[in-house]
C-alpha cells in the first residue's frame, strides 16, 4: 500500500476524526451506543455506505452537472441504504428492529453527504472508497469507545457477556443507570474529545473570546 | 381533542427530538452560536416538518403501506422498501419548492429563513420524524399535530442551548474542551433537565 492511501485510511482514526473534529454524523452516535452489538452493526452499516457511495459518487462526478448534484447523491445514498437495510431485515432482524429509524437515518447522516461532496466529488474513484472506508472507521471507533463505556458502566456487559456481576443478580456491581440514558451519551462524546484534545493539542478551537490579563498595579 | 393535545405535549417534551432522541444534531452543534440564527433555523424547521409529514404521511397511507394498493387491484404488493427514498425525495422537493415560493412571494421572509432551507434536507429530525410517523402509524391528523409538535420541540432545544452558548462565550474553559467538547457537555445537561419530563403521564 501506498504511503498516500494509508495515510487517506488512517487519518480518520485521529487526526481528522469525523465526530470528534468534523462534527460530522453526531445523531447516531449518541443514540445507538447503549450496547456494543448495536454499535457495532451501525459501524459496518455506515462504513459499507460510505464507501459505496464514495465510489459510485467518484465514478460519475465529471458527468453530473453541479446544480443537480445534491439530489443525485442523495438518490445513491437513499439506494444503497436502502439495500443496507434489506439485508439487516434479512439476516440480523433483531438487531435491526433495536436500531429502529437508525439505518434509514444514514441517509441524512453528514458524514456521508460530507465524504461525497468534500472527496469524492474531486478525487478518482480508488482513492475515493478508500476515504469511504478510513471514515467510517473513525465513526465505529468512536462508537466502539462510547458503546463500551455505556453497556459495561450501565449494565456490567459487553457484547451482552456480563463481565462485572451485578447486584441485581447477586454479585458486587451496582450498575450505573445514567449510562443507559441518552444524557450519558453526550457526557461521554465531550469527554472523549476532551482527551482526544489532550493528545493532540492541534485541534482545539481558538477561543472567540480572550480574558485581558490585568497587572495587580494596574487601575482596571 | 384530548389525545392531539397529548400527542402535542408528548412530541415537544417528552419525546423531544433533539434532546432524546439525538435527531438533528449536526445542525444542533453547527448553527446554534447565536439565539438569532438558531431561532431562524428552528422556524424553518418547524415549517418544513408541519408540510412535510402529513405529506409523507399521505404517501406511505395510500401507496406504500403493505395493502394500500387495494384501490388498483393489487392487495398484495408491499412497496415498504420504497420508503425511505420515497421520504427523502418529498422532502429535498418541498424544501425546495417552499424555497422558491418564498422567494417570490415573501422576500423578507427569505432572506431571514432562506439559508438554512438547504441545511434542512439533510437534518436527520425531518426524516426521523417521518420514519417515527411510519413506525407508530399516525393517521393523518395525528401525523399534522407531531410534525408540528415534534418541529416545535425541536426549535425548543436548539433555541435554548444557543442561549446557553452565547453566554459560555464568556467563561474560561479547559483548552481541550473548548467549543464542541463543552458543547456537548451543556447538551447532556439540558437532556437531563428534559427527562424531567418523561414522567407526565398523559
Amino acid at each position: 500500500m501506498s504511503n498516500d492511501t494509508k495515510k487517506i485510511l488512517l487519518d480518520p482514526l485521529v487526526d481528522n476524526n469525523p465526530i470528534g473534529l468534523q462534527v460530522l454524523g453526531v445523531c447516531s452516535a449518541l443514540a445507538v451506543t447503549t450496547n456494543l452489538g448495536t454499535a457495532l452493526v451501525m459501524s459496518l452499516a455506515l462504513t459499507a455506505v460510505t464507501a459505496f457511495s464514495n465510489l459510485s459518487i467518484s465514478m460519475i462526478r465529471n458527468h453530473v452537472p453541479s446544480a443537480i448534484r445534491i439530489i443525485v447523491q442523495m438518490t445513491i445514498i437513499a439506494s444503497l441504504v436502502i439495500v443496507v437495510d434489506q439485508v439487516l431485515k434479512a439476516y440480523v432482524y433483531d438487531l435491526s428492529k433495536q436500531l429502529s429509524v437508525f439505518v434509514g437515518l444514514i441517509i441524512t447522516n453528514c458524514i456521508v453527504m460530507g465524504r461525497a461532496e468534500a472527496f469524492a466529488m474531486k478525487n478518482p474513484p480508488l482513492i475515493s472508497f478508500v476515504d469511504g472506508i478510513g471514515n467510517g472507521l473513525g465513526y465505529g471507533l468512536v462508537l466502539m469507545l462510547v458503546g463500551t463505556f455505556r453497556e459495561l458502566l450501565g449494565s456490567g456487559k459487553l457484547f451482552g457477556v456480563e463481565i462485572l456481576s451485578t447486584v441485581n443478580d447477586g454479585g458486587w456491581y451496582l450498575p450505573n443507570g445514567l449510562m443507559l440514558l441518552p444524557p450519558s451519551a453526550f457526557f461521554i462524546i465531550g469527554l472523549l474529545i476532551w482527551g482526544l484534545r489532550a493528545w493532540r493539542p492541534v485541534q482545539v478551537e481558538a477561543a472567540d473570546f480572550k480574558i485581558k490579563e490585568v497587572n495587580g498595579t494596574e487601575a482596571v | 381533542m384530548e389525545a392531539y393535545i397529548s400527542l402535542l405535549v408528548r412530541a415537544v417534551f417528552v419525546e423531544n427530538l433533539a434532546l432524546s432522541f439525538f435527531l438533528g444534531m449536526c445542525t444542533f452543534l453547527a448553527v446554534s452560536k447565536k439565539v438569532s440564527t438558531a431561532l431562524g433555523l428552528g422556524i424553518a424547521v418547524i415549517l418544513v416538518q408541519t408540510i412535510t409529514m402529513p405529506l409523507n404521511n399521505i404517501l406511505y397511507q395510500g401507496v406504500l403501506k403493505a395493502g394500500a394498493l387495494d384501490w388498483l387491484g393489487l392487495p398484495e404488493v408491499d412497496l415498504n422498501f420504497l420508503g425511505l427514498i420515497s421520504y427523502i425525495g418529498v422532502i429535498a422537493a418541498v424544501v425546495q419548492i417552499l424555497e422558491m415560493a418564498m422567494d417570490k412571494y415573501a422576500p423578507a421572509l427569505y432572506n431571514a429563513l432562506g439559508v438554512f432551507l438547504p441545511l434542512i434536507t439533510v437534518n436527520c429530525a425531518i426524516l426521523g420524524g417521518s420514519l417515527f410517523m411510519v413506525e407508530r402509524d399516525y393517521n393523518l391528523s395525528e401525523s399534522m399535530v407531531f410534525g408540528f409538535g415534534s418541529g416545535l420541540g425541536w426549535a425548543l432545544a436548539i433555541t435554548a442551548i444557543a442561549g446557553v452558548r452565547e453566554k459560555l462565550k464568556y467563561s474560561d474553559v479547559p483548552d481541550g474542551l473548548r467549543g464542541l467538547g463543552i458543547t456537548f457537555i451543556t447538551a447532556g445537561l439540558m437532556a437531563m433537565g428534559f427527562m424531567a419530563f418523561s414522567g407526565i403521564q398523559l
